[in-house]
C-alpha cells in the first residue's frame, strides 16, 4: 500500500497557516448597549469569509487521520468504524431539546435513553444503570463514588482501591481524584493476577479492586470468579473497566463474573466516534445493592408507561451538569439496535479472530496469550515510538506504544472486528518491514505524513500554547 | 450489508466465509468460540434480546419515538442557548478525518486536529485574556470542578473553603461537591444582593482559609455582575484563587476576566457549535501561564519539525493521568474535542463583528422581552435591577408554577426558580415566536 499524506504549505516557515494569520479584525464594540465599565476595551479575532473557512479546514481534514483514512489498531482505544447512518439519527431535529425541559414534555428523549440504560443493562449484566457520566474517566470517577457512598452508608469506611500495575491511567486518576489510596497490584508471570499478590493487597481498608477483564495484555482472568470471592470476602467491591468491553460482547458479561460495578466505553465498545479525542460516553452499570447510590436523577417508566426522573435515595449526587453526552448516546442506541444479539456477538468474535489472525502474522515478539480483542508485540532491540513514526508511511495508524510496562518497547495492537483479511496482511506487512530496518531508517521517519518528525521536548520547553504567543514568528 | 437489511452477524465485518476459514486456519484453531479463554461458570449465550433492525427501521424507530417530545417554544436558558449554528458548522466538523479520529497521540498525522485545537485555544486566550487555555472539560460544571482541585494544588494556606454563589445553577453546585469530595476542601455558599454578589458579606466571609473564590458574570440570572474588580481584589487579598464563571459568547462584549484580576475562567463554551442537545457540553478551562503545570485536561502546543516548519503537538503531557496516574493533575482522558473544534469553527464563522453583535443581541433581546412581558397584568419585571444578558427573572402575582404550566400547556417552556418568579430567555427567537409567548402569558398570568 502507498501512502503520502495531505501536506498544505504557506512557505518554508509553516502549513497552513492560522486562522489569525490570514486575516484578523477587531470587533466594533462601540455602540454597545451596556456602561463602558461593564464592557471590555477591544476584541481582535480572525475575520475569514464563507469560502476561506471552508478551504480551511478541508485542508485541516485533509492534514488528519481517522478511522476512515485507514486502519487505526490502537491498543486499549478500540477505533472501529463509527457507521455514517448514526451520524444522522443524532441530527434529528426533536433530539435538540433544553436540558431543563420538564420530564413530561420530553417523554421521547426519555424513552430513548430508558431503552439504552434496558440495552447496557442486559449487555453487562448489571441491575441499573445511569448515563450521566460523560466519558469513561467520568464513569471510574462515578463508580469509586457509588463504592464510596455504599461503604460509608455501612459504617464501613474504607481508604484503599487496588488496581493492577498494567491498568489505564484513569483507574488511578479517578481513585485519586475520590480520595482514596492506591494500592498497586503487581502482574503475575502469565500478566494476569496473581492471586498470592491480590490475597497480601486485600486488607479491611479495600474498598474496591479495579479491574478490565481481558486485561491490557488482551488477557482473560481466567480466575475471574476466585478473584471476586476473595474481594467480596475482604468486604470489597469489584469494579470493572469496559474499555476492553469489544472483546466480550455477547460471549461473557462482567455482572455474572461477579462484578459490582462498571462503566461502558459507549465510543469504543459501540462504535460513536471518537471525535479526536470526544466527546465519548461512560455510563455505568450496577448490581442492585448499589443502584440507591447513583446519580440523580434515573429515569423511572411509571406503570402507565410513561417516563419520569426520581432521585436514588442514597444518591452520590451529580457528576454532570445536565444528563451527559445526548448525541453520543442516541448514536450508542442506534449502533446496539443495528447489530442486536447476532452482530454484538459477531463483532467480539471478529475482533478476537483478527487479533490473534494478526499476532500470528507479524514477526516481532508477542509475549503472553491467548489473546482477545489486543496483543501487546515488543518492539525487541527497536524503540517502540520510532517503530510507531515508521508505520505511519505505511499508511496505517502505529498500535499504541511503550504501554503497559510489563512488556518492553510495547506495541499494543488491537485491530478490531472491522478489518478485512488483505487490510490485516498489509498491518502485518508494515509492521514486519519496520522489524527489519535500521535505527537510522527509523529515526528518519516519518515522511510521508504531513508533518516531519515533531521536536515534543522543545514543544515542552518552550511553550506556546496559543497564536498570541507566537507573535513575530 | 446494505442498510436496508437487518444483518445476521455485524454488518461493519467485511469477513468472507472463505477469509474467515483461512484466518482460523493461520491461528490453527477450528472455530471462534475455540479462541474465547472464558471458564464455562461465566460463559454467556449471546442472547440480550436485542434484536437487530436495518438502518431505515431505526431511523424511523428514533424519530418515530422523539416525535413524543412536545414541540415547545422554549423560553429556557441557564447556560444553554439555541443559537442557530451555521451549516457550515456541520458540513466541515462531520468530515470524517476529524470525526473518526482518536487522541492526537501521533503529531505527524494529525496535524489538522491540532491545530484546529490551538485555534480553539487561542481564540479562548483572546475572549478571557488569560494566557492558556486547555482544549476542552466536559462542560460548565466539571470544570468548575476541576478548577477546585487546581486551587487545592495551588494553595498556600492551610485554609480550605471555596466560597461560591448561593445562586447557582444545581448541577454546578453538585458536580463541584462531587469533585472536591476526595480534598480536604469545604464549599461554603456567600449571599447574593439584588442579583450581584453581596460584596461586603463576600467580605466579612473572606479569609485566609479561602483557597478559592468563584464569581459568574452574567449570573445564572442573566445579571451582569458590576463589582468583578472588588471580588477579584478581595480574593486576591486572602491569597484565594479569583474562579469567574463565564460565557463565550458574552465575553465577546462583556469586561475581559484578566483585567479584573481572574485567576481562572470556566464555562459553557458550547453556546458556540451545538445546539442545546439535552445538556450535552463544552466545558471552558483557562488559567494564567504561571499555573500552566496543574491544569487539567490537554494542552496542544507549537513546536517545529524536522523541516524546521512550525507543527503542532499535544503538550505537557506530563501532567495527565496516562504518565502520572494517581498523581495527575486530573482523571481526564477523552474530552470533547469535536465540541471544541465545532465551537471553533462557528467562532471564526461569526468573525469579530458576528461575535460582538451575537453579544449585544444578547442584551437587547432581554431588555426587549423585559420591556413588553412587565407590560402584562400580573407579571413585573426584571426582579432585579441590573442590566442582563439573555435572561432575567419575572415576578408573577399568581404562583410561578401554574404559570408554567399553563406556559407550556399553550407550548412554551420556562423556568420555575420559586413561588412568584420565573426566569425568561428570549435570546435569538423570532419576534413572531416572542408575541405568541407575550400573549399567552397575558392569558396565563392575570
Amino acid at each position: 500500500m502507498n501512502y503520502d499524506q495531505a501536506r498544505w504549505t504557506d512557505d518554508d516557515e509553516r502549513y497552513e497557516p492560522l486562522l489569525s494569520e490570514k486575516h484578523t479584525d477587531e470587533a466594533d464594540l462601540d455602540d454597545a448597549p451596556l456602561p463602558d465599565e461593564l464592557t471590555r476595551d477591544a476584541l481582535e479575532l480572525p475575520d475569514l469569509s464563507e469560502p476561506e473557512l471552508a478551504r480551511h479546514y478541508t485542508r485541516l481534514s485533509e492534514m488528519n487521520y481517522g478511522v476512515d483514512s485507514g486502519p487505526y489498531p490502537l491498543g486499549s482505544c478500540t477505533m472501529k468504524y463509527n457507521p455514517k447512518f448514526t451520524e444522522d439519527v443524532a441530527v434529528l431535529d426533536a433530539a435538540a431539546v433544553h436540558p431543563d425541559r420538564s420530564p413530561e414534555s420530553v417523554q421521547g428523549t426519555l424513552e430513548l435513553l430508558y431503552d439504552l440504560q434496558d440495552y447496557l443493562g442486559r449487555i453487562g449484566g448489571m441491575d441499573a444503570v445511569t448515563l450521566q457520566p460523560p466519558a469513561g474517566a467520568a464513569g471510574e470517577f462515578t463508580g469509586v463514588l457509588v463504592a464510596k457512598a455504599y461503604h460509608e452508608h455501612n459504617g464501613d469506611e474504607r481508604s484503599e482501591i487496588i488496581i493492577p500495575e498494567s491498568a489505564h491511567g484513569t483507574n488511578f486518576a479517578s481513585a485519586a481524584l475520590a480520595g482514596f489510596d492506591v494500592v498497586s497490584l503487581p502482574g503475575g508471570d502469565d500478566g494476569r493476577v496473581d492471586l498470592e499478590a491480590l490475597e497480601a493487597a486485600l486488607s479491611d481498608e479495600t474498598a474496591l479492586l479495579m479491574l478490565t477483564n481481558p486485561n491490557t495484555l488482551g488477557l482473560f482472568e481466567r480466575d475471574i470468579e476466585e478473584i471476586a470471592e476473595m474481594v467480596h470476602d475482604a468486604g470489597g467491591l469489584l469494579y470493572y473497566d469496559g474499555a476492553n468491553l469489544n472483546a466480550l460482547l455477547g460471549r461473557a458479561r462482567p455482572g455474572d463474573m461477579g462484578f459490582d460495578i462498571m462503566h461502558y466505553n459507549v465510543h469504543k465498545t459501540f462504535a460513536t466516534p471518537h471525535g479526536g479525542g470526544g466527546p465519548g460516553a461512560g455510563p455505568v452499570g450496577v448490581v442492585d445493592e448499589l443502584a440507591p447510590f447513583l446519580p440523580k436523577p434515573q429515569i423511572v417508566q411509571t406503570a402507565e408507561g410513561r417516563y419520569d426522573f426520581f432521585d436514588p435515595e442514597h444518591s452520590i449526587g451529580k457528576v454532570h451538569g445536565y444528563l451527559g453526552n445526548w448525541l453520543v448516546l442516541v448514536k450508542a442506541y442506534a449502533y446496539i439496535a443495528r447489530l442486536g444479539d447476532p452482530g454484538l456477538s459477531d463483532a467480539s468474535a471478529k475482533a478476537v479472530l483478527n487479533a490473534n489472525y494478526l499476532a500470528s502474522q507479524i514477526e516481532y515478539e508477542v509475549p503472553y496469550g491467548p489473546f482477545h480483542h489486543e496483543f501487546v508485540a515488543s518492539a525487541g532491540e527497536q524503540d517502540a515510538a520510532d517503530v510507531a513514526k515508521r508505520m505511519l508511511d505505511y499508511g496505517v495508524h502505529p498500535p499504541t506504544t511503550k504501554w503497559p510496562e510489563i512488556v518492553g518497547e510495547a506495541l499494543m495492537t488491537e485491530p478490531t472486528e472491522i478489518e478485512n483479511r488483505k487490510t490485516l496482511d498489509q498491518l502485518a506487512h508494515a509492521f514486519n518491514a519496520v522489524a527489519g530496518e535500521d535505527d537510522e531508517a527509523l529515526a528518519a521517519a516519518p515522511e510521508r505524513t504531513t508533518a516531519r518528525r515533531i521536536d515534543q521536548t522543545a514543544a515542552a520547553r518552550d511553550l506556546r500554547l496559543s497564536w498570541q504567543s507566537l507573535d513575530g514568528e | 450489508m446494505s442498510g436496508d437489511h437487518t444483518p445476521a452477524g455485524s454488518p461493519f465485518a467485511p469477513h468472507t466465509a472463505a477469509d474467515t476459514e483461512a484466518m482460523l486456519d493461520a491461528v490453527g484453531v477450528d472455530s471462534e468460540a475455540e479462541l474465547f479463554d472464558i471458564p464455562d461458570g461465566v460463559g454467556f449465550d449471546g442472547e440480550f434480546g436485542i434484536e437487530p433492525r436495518s438502518e431505515r427501521a431505526i431511523r424511523a424507530e428514533v424519530e418515530r419515538t422523539l416525535e413524543r417530545n412536545d414541540d415547545l417554544v422554549e423560553l429556557l436558558g441557564r447556560g444553554h442557548y439555541s443559537h442557530y449554528v451555521p451549516s457550515l458548522v456541520d458540513h466541515l466538523s462531520l468530515r470524517s478525518e476529524f470525526l473518526t479520529s482518536y487522541t492526537q497521540y501521533q503529531p505527524e498525522v494529525t496535524q489538522g486536529f491540532l491545530q484546529a485545537l490551538f485555534e480553539y485555544q487561542s481564540l479562548l486566550v483572546e475572549l478571557t485574556g488569560l494566557g492558556v487555555a486547555n482544549c476542552s472539560m466536559y462542560d460548565a460544571a466539571t470544570a468548575l470542578g476541576e478548577a477546585a482541585t487546581l486551587a487545592d494544588r495551588l494553595r498556600q494556606t492551610s485554609g480550605a473553603r471555596v466560597l461560591v454563589p448561593e445562586q447557582l445553577a444545581e448541577g454546578r453546585r453538585e458536580v463541584l461537591a462531587n469533585y472536591v469530595g476526595g480534598t480536604d476542601l469545604t464549599v461554603e455558599e456567600y449571599p447574593m444582593d439584588d442579583g450581584n454578589v453581596d460584596v461586603e458579606a463576600l467580605g466579612n466571609a473572606l479569609d485566609e482559609s479561602a483557597v478559592m473564590v468563584y464569581a459568574e458574570n452574567p449570573t445564572v440570572r442573566g445579571c451582569v455582575e458590576e463589582s468583578l474588580d472588588a471580588i477579584g481584589d478581595l480574593a486576591h487579598d486572602n491569597e484565594a484563587l479569583f474562579c469567574l464563571g463565564s460565557d463565550p459568547v458574552s465575553l465577546a462584549l462583556l469586561q475581559e476576566p484578566a483585567s479584573v484580576g481572574a485567576d481562572v475562567v470556566v464555562g459553557a463554551a458550547d453556546v458556540l457549535g451545538l445546539p442545546t442537545s439535552y445538556g450535552m457540553g463544552l466545558g471552558l478551562f483557562a488559567t494564567r501561564e504561571e499555573y500552566v503545570r496543574q491544569v487539567p485536561g490537554r494542552l496542544v502546543g507549537a513546536s517545529t519539525d524536522d523541516t524546521g516548519r512550525r507543527a503542532y503537538t499535544l503538550t505537557l503531557q506530563t501532567r495527565e493521568q496516562h504518565i502520572r496516574r494517581e498523581r495527575a493533575t486530573s482523571n481526564i482522558c477523552t474530552n470533547q474535542a469535536w465540541v471544541a473544534l465545532r465551537a471553533a469553527i462557528h467562532a471564526a464563522s461569526l468573525g469579530p463583528d458576528g461575535l460582538a453583535d451575537l453579544a449585544k443581541e444578547s442584551v437587547t433581546d432581554a431588555q426587549e422581552l423585559a420591556n413588553r412581558v412587565t407590560e402584562v397584568v400580573g407579571v413585573k419585571a426584571p426582579v432585579h435591577d441590573r442590566h442582563h444578558v439573555r435572561e432575567f427573572v419575572a415576578h408573577t402575582d399568581q404562583p410561578a408554577p401554574a404559570v408554567a404550566s399553563d406556559l407550556e400547556d399553550e407550548g412554551y417552556a420556562v423556568h420555575v426558580l420559586g413561588e412568584h418568579h420565573v426566569q425568561l430567555n428570549a435570546n435569538a427567537l423570532p419576534e413572531s415566536e416572542v408575541d405568541g409567548f407575550v400573549d399567552a402569558l397575558t392569558e396565563v398570568a392575570r
